[in-house]
């Protein structure tokens, strides 16, 4: 059998007596792998020590050998729960680089497929929340309309999970009826489902004693460690890019942000329901204050012109073949945007050298940044409550590792 | 309502045999494969996207409990199918070569998603190109990720691979010469 | 609402010869601080009663071999104020090493580790420098230019078939 535990697991003097616990990297509850050798005091856990990198896929490297649209699938995979708020960001980035300007509808339809992608990573992490602490219905009920979100994303990209969602420019086509009866089946039938779920678990006696005072952090530390999304602002601190930063025209939207104050295990679960309502709400005035126009920007030397131009066009021809063969002159410079995820502030930082590949593509990744404060959130605790204090920090490892 | 009746019902069908008042006889392989076909117990190895894929697999809209694999399990001790779900990356594969050791024979392995048959798009130095690089795959199931009807497609393959495998396959030669193959013993 | 021309007017007072260069790239300013000096720089703005930069947004390596450089970028935020900063500095290539930025956020702790990872930028001070997301064992820094992408060990590839 080979030895497993990382090479650097130290035997401190005065330890000699506490077990090492591998919380392996194959276990049901770390969703996700990532592994933590844990040494324990009977019960306590008194150190931690990390390992991840087990599904490093090199997503910064593979980038510099891509043209730019073609980069967009491997974001989908970054946080792959919401997949599509990763694919608008990264587009918004280049957008950025290139200067172009974004008719409103195409922000208003982004809007609203952000928050929709924001409702499904809540959902997961709530209900599989749940599942740890031994509630699995609302689990089976909830993902019940995470399909209904999966039928929405056919609809508009025609995939489920990864959704290679959109263009440079906007979107390949405008929503069809279809998506948007869709939309509304759904925008009528979830808050039932939603109040049902919050019914079960938030102000249930056994789910608070498990999550109270479970993994708390303190304002201080979290700003620290550089938290950011629902972990940041559980522990006090309100900070959102949506509304620092507004992006897509976040800022003609109406809504609140939910911020609590001792950064618990419940205080991360409520948050996360309250941004499920809001999303809700703002899903609902981006459709009432939909106007009309063009569902993509007038770039013809990114955006590839309809096939029927290319057959009989010059000038469309020369375009779609630049594109294509990633020839199109992306200016050279250095840009940062960053959205609000569901986990945080995701960040992408392309510098252009004017080629068809970015020369650099950094991700800004919340979940690898706020995980560093696993092993304090858990000094002390015992092993349950370690793994409510994962998952309710909602590690997705296809982001922590990239 | 419609009009089934308790007798139209066929939960899975029974083997060809010879039948008789008061007994059936047909092989023994022909039984074993039907009872170990509708209860395979499957341990999900799951790693990233097509991890999601599986748990709306197992949710109530395309259930795969109702072809036997009720109960998952998490330990390979107790497990019958090894459904590889996932990139692994090379830091990754000791780790799936010791969980597949764990597993007692009759395993049958699963490969769902790209990057478990082959690589996938991530065509890098970081990851495995395909995990029968490190053990035998019995089936693979291709999509990035696969929709919940495929990795129930694949799962049915395996239940037709169960249901026709020899009782002697375990022991004989070529399979003890392609364990050899990937080093296992 | 405090302007950037204020901060680099700060910065400018207080670490005249540390300051190689500033210029604007899409709405940010990015400041060219000499490497020595950057850790001293990040804390004068972290400190900073009126500024207080106390978020590190990020950190990563970035590699310049027709230059033979390794840069370093820091991504400062100013919550209060709402104002972002980036901040470069460029090591050789041979030997790159900076002064660790754990002592001034904790945050920094992984994100070196990663860039360390990548490129080999030895940070100087660092609790616990080792690799994060590679196997261990490895020898080469991949985000090098000159490391390839794909896997060198595949037999299974045929070159004709990869336009090579």
């Amino acid at each position: 059998m080979i030895d497993l535990l990382p090479s650097d697991t130290k035997i401190i003097p005065g330890e000699e007596n506490f077990t090492k616990l591998n919380l392996g990297p194959t276990h049901p509850a770390t969703h996700g792998i990532f592994q933590n050798v844990l040494t324990m005091d009977g019960e306590k856990i008194v150190r931690a020590e990390p390992t991840i990198g087990y599904i490093h896929r090199a997503f910064e490297k593979i980038a510099e050998h891509r043209p730019y649209y073609q980069i967009t699938p491997l974001t989908d995979r970054l946080n792959y729960c919401s997949a599509p708020i990763n694919n608008i960001g990264y587009q918004m980035a280049v957008e950025k680089l290139i200067k172009a300007d974004i008719p409103k509808r195409v922000q208003y339809l982004r809007v609203i497929l952000m928050e929709l992608a924001r409702i499904t990573d809540h959902l997961i992490c709530n209900s599989v929340l749940g599942v740890d602490t031994g509630a699995l219905t609302g689990f089976v009920y909830l993902f019940q309309h995470r399909e209904l979100v999966y039928e929405i994303y056919e609809e508009v990209c025609g995939s489920r999970l990864t959704t290679n969602l959109g263009r440079i420019g906007g979107f390949e086509r405008d929503f069809t009826p279809v998506a948007w009866a869709k939309l509304n089946k759904f925008l009528i039938e979830f808050p039932l489902a939603l109040k049902e779920f919050e019914k079960l678990l938030q102000r249930n006696r056994i789910f608070i004693d498990r999550t109270v005072g479970v993994g708390a952090i303190s304002s201080e530390d979290a700003l620290a460690y550089s938290f950011s999304g629902p972990t940041l602002r559980a522990a006090g601190i309100d900070y959102d890019v949506r509304a620092m930063n507004p992006y897509s025209s976040y800022e003609d939207f109406d809504f609140k942000i939910p911020v609590a104050s001792n950064g618990d295990t419940y205080d991360r679960f409520n948050i996360r329901q309250e941004e499920m309502w809001q999303s809700l709400s703002i899903i609902r005035q981006a459709i009432d204050k939909l106007p009309s126009g063009p569902f993509h920007a007038d770039i013809p030397k990114f955006y590839l012109p309809n096939k029927e131009d290319v057959y009989e066009n010059m000038e469309a021809l020369i375009y779609h073949f630049k594109i294509v063969m990633g020839e199109s002159e992306i200016p050279a410079g250095e840009v940062y945007h960053s959205v609000e995820g569901a986990n945080g502030e995701l960040g992408f930082y392309i510098i252009s050298h004017g080629g068809r590949s970015p020369y650099r593509l950094h991700f800004r990744r919340p979940c690898f940044i706020f995980y560093q404060a696993y092993p304090e959130m858990i000094k002390g605790s015992t092993i349950s409550d370690a793994i409510l204090t994962m998952s309710s920090l909602n590690v997705i490892a296809g982001e922590l590792d990239a | 309502m419609n009009n089934t009746k308790t007798t139209d019902l066929i939960l899975v069908p029974k083997p060809e045999g010879l039948e008789g008042e008061g007994f059936f006889a047909t092989n023994l392989s022909k039984v074993v494969g039907l009872a170990r076909a509708n209860s395979i117990w499957p341990l999900p190895f799951a790693t990233s996207c097509c991890g999601i894929e599986f748990m709306a697999t197992m949710s109530a809209h395309y259930d795969l409990a109702r072809f036997g694999s009720e109960r998952l399990s998490f330990s390979p001790r107790q497990a019958d199918l090894l459904m590889v779900m996932g990139t692994i990356a090379k830091k990754m594969g000791p780790v799936l070569r010791q969980v597949y050791e764990q597993m007692a024979e009759p395993r049958w392995v699963i490969a769902v998603g790209a990057c478990a048959s082959s690589g996938g798009i991530f065509d890098t130095y970081s990851v495995l190109q395909g995990i029968d690089r490190i053990i035998p795959v019995d089936v693979y199931v291709p999509g990035c990720p696969p929709r919940p009807e495929q990795i129930i497609d694949g799962i049915l393959n395996i239940q037709r691979l169960v249901k026709s495998e020899s009782l002697r396959r375990r022991d004989s030669e070529e399979y003890k010469a392609m364990l050899n193959k990937y080093g296992i013993e | 609402m405090i302007e950037i021309g204020k901060i680099l007017g700060f910065l400018r007072e207080q670490f005249s010869d540390a300051i190689l260069e500033t210029e604007t790239q899409y709405d940010f300013e990015v400041v060219t601080i000499q490497s020595d000096s950057i850790i001293p720089v990040i804390a004068a703005l972290k400190n900073h009663p009126e500024f207080s930069f106390e978020y590190l947004t990020t950190l990563c390596g970035i590699h310049y071999p027709d230059k033979s450089q390794i840069a370093v970028m820091y991504q400062l935020h100013s919550l209060s104020n709402n104002i972002r900063i980036r901040l470069k500095t460029y090591l050789s290539e041979e030997s790159p090493t900076v002064r660790s930025l754990t002592s001034v956020f904790k945050s920094a702790n992984w994100m070196e580790r990663e860039a360390y990872d990548f490129y080999g930028i030895h940070f100087e001070g660092h609790p616990d420098l080792r690799r994060i997301l590679n196997v261990e064992t490895m020898i080469a820094f991949p985000m090098r230019k000159e490391f390839p992408l794909e896997d060198q060990i595949r037999t299974d590839k045929e070159d004709k078939m990869f336009g090579r």
